[in-house]
């Protein structure tokens, strides 16, 4: 079954491939984060080929059910204008730079391949499973787990105040 | 077995499209995006190294990553949403209040 694995990974890889290149290259905000969304659910799907399914609902729940609903959430909000200087045209620098970077991590990765002597990996004794993943969390890593838990309290009330619109105080002369 | 290598290489290319993003294009949000899809892939190197070592530890990793990424997310969307208010633009080359 071997040739399966490898066909879903590969399929998935380029289904992944393929919604970061959309993020990048599409001209409608809109578009972006639909392909963000495609990236994400892919990217899940990778993790289950890794043995990972509470990690992939998990990444299905909060990318997908989350962080796209709040981007696109935010793009109709500013009404999504077109942005006809949205690639950087007048900065040759920047693409310059970005195809450097491109290259020098082909030639990294490359590199590694072929010099390092790979293992097999060990693979998980008992998968990704909620009751694994969640005994951990509770037992080794409660405290940073609380910590996470303060983190989302203080962003959530963060984000109201930085969102709310500022009224003028009662009494103040109308405009 | 897949090898982690695979993984690795996959999570390599998904990050460099990140930083082509946020090189290449000016819209705050889609730079946003970008970002997001960077973290994702230092996740899936988590997840596969977690496999390659036999333990769970970095899947746990993971979803603290997560928790992060949401308190980002929506910290970062209403400091867009405060600027676009403020200066009616989503091009970071315009905002340069800071810039003197």
């Amino acid at each position: 079954m071997e040739w399966l694995d490898w066909s879903l990974v590969a399929l998935f890889a380029l289904i992944a491939l393929a919604g970061g290149f959309g993020v990048v290259f599409s001209r409608n905000a809109v578009h972006s984060a639909l392909f963000l969304l495609l990236n994400f659910a892919s990217m899940a799907m990778i993790y289950l080929t890794l043995g990972a399914q509470f990690l992939a609902m998990a990444q299905i729940l909060v990318y997908a059910g989350a962080i796209v609903v709040l981007f696109i959430f935010t793009v109709m909000l500013i009404g999504n204008e077109p942005v006809s200087d949205a690639t950087a045209r007048a900065r040759p620098l920047l693409h310059a730079a970005a195809l450097i970077l491109a290259i020098i991590f082909l030639a990294g990765s490359s590199y590694v391949l072929a010099i390092t002597h790979q293992q097999a990996p060990v693979g998980l004794a008992e998968q990704g499973s909620i009751q694994s993943v969640g005994h951990l969390m509770y037992t080794r890593y409660l405290l940073p787990i609380e910590m996470a838990s303060v983190l989302l309290l203080a962003a959530m009330i963060g984000a109201i105040v930085l969102a709310r619109r500022v009224r003028p105080p009662l009494g103040a002369p109308k405009e | 077995m897949i090898p982690t290598a695979f993984y690795l290489i996959l999570a390599g290319v998904i990050f460099t499209i990140g930083v082509l993003g946020v090189l290449i294009r000016r819209n705050v949000l889609i730079i946003f995006m970008c970002v997001e899809m960077m973290m994702n892939a230092v996740n899936l190197t988590f997840v596969a190294l977690s496999r390659q070592f036999g333990t769970l530890d970095g899947q746990v990793f993971v979803f603290l990553i997560m928790a992060v990424a949401a308190a980002e997310v929506a910290i970062g969307l209403a400091i867009v949403l405060g600027m676009i208010r403020h200066k009616d633009t989503t091009n970071v080359d315009r905002i340069n209040l800071l810039n003197g």
